[in-house]
């Protein structure tokens, strides 16, 4: 156990289990399946005149929300139980993955939590199509930028 | 309830580590399984709810879940894979990192608005050039 899991499998579990929570409560009150990078491009439409971000108007006042609990909650956490945290990994690895994975999920109308959570939680074999991409993608990706450094 | 249910899924990720690129590149590297058990562990909890919660208590109907899988959106996973393997941060991830403080982790938030600001430029390119019909998202 202790090979695959190092760090014990009860941060995991009880992590996963309040994604779940937050997922659910948005459904059960608003009806609406809560994915995290649609804000990116809906929250652009406040600072562009773009015809393309003003599509999603009617969405970015519950994505930008949703955004804002996502920090506040993982802020709680930090100052409750938790410790800050100050990532080792180089900063043009997270500035170029980052501008992949926002061409990428958005193209993808989709991330981890859309296509993942939400979309294996609908059932959606689209949405499983996407996860098995998008993970197999990241693992090749992973394991060779990691071998190259 | 976005507020509130975004707190709690923004715990969570905090809790679970999620919200640092070690841990994930760890699980892509096959060192630490964890992510499978955060993902498992959420997809447990709001499979019932997604399945049989007819009603929500604020909106008339739930909203269709509508993803599609084709050449073009499945390229845009494989982009996206791409990012994910070399930064070890995804979208919730990101903000929830910027939470607890992590703050090297803006540049990769930045990094997202920046692609989201190129697909949306492109893919409005591509629409007008031939007459195909435009689906926004409504999830994601």
């Amino acid at each position: 156990m202790d090979e695959y899991f190092p760090r014990g499998i009860w941060p995991y579990l009880t992590g996963g289990l309040l994604v779940g929570v937050g997922v659910t409560l948005i459904f059960v009150f608003n009806g609406v399946r809560a994915g995290a990078s649609g804000v990116f491009t809906a929250a652009l439409g406040y600072l562009s005149k773009h015809p393309y971000f003003d599509r999603f108007r009617g969405e970015r006042t519950w994505r930008t929300l949703f955004s804002v609990g996502l920090l506040l909650g993982a802020a709680v956490f930090t100052v409750s139980i938790g410790e800050r945290f100050v990532t080792e990994v180089a900063p043009w690895r997270l500035a170029l993955g980052g501008f992949l994975v926002g061409v990428g999920t958005r193209t993808a109308r989709g991330c981890t939590s859309g296509h993942g959570i939400c979309g294996l939680s609908s059932m959606s074999s689209a949405s499983l199509a996407h996860v098995i991409t998008f993970m197999a993608v990241a693992i090749l990706t992973a394991n060779v930028v990691g071998r190259m450094l | 309830m976005f507020l509130a249910g975004g707190a709690i899924f923004g715990f969570g990720l905090a809790l679970s580590g999620m919200s640092r690129p070690e841990i994930v590149l760890s699980f892509l590297r096959f060192d630490d399984l964890g992510l499978l058990l955060v993902m498992g562990g959420a997809v447990l909890v709001a499979l019932p709810f997604y399945h049989f919660w007819k009603r929500p208590l604020l909106a008339d109907s739930p909203q269709p879940f509508a993803a599609a899988a084709n050449r073009r959106t499945l390229a845009g996973s494989v982009i996206f894979g791409l990012g994910w393997g070399i930064a070890g941060v995804c979208p919730g991830a990101a903000i929830a990192s910027l939470g607890t403080g992590n703050y090297p982790i803006a540049l990769a938030i930045i990094g997202m608005f920046a692609g989201a600001y190129a697909q949306g430029r492109i893919s409005l390119l591509q629409e007008s050039a031939p007459a195909k019909s435009p689906t926004p998202s409504t999830h994601g």
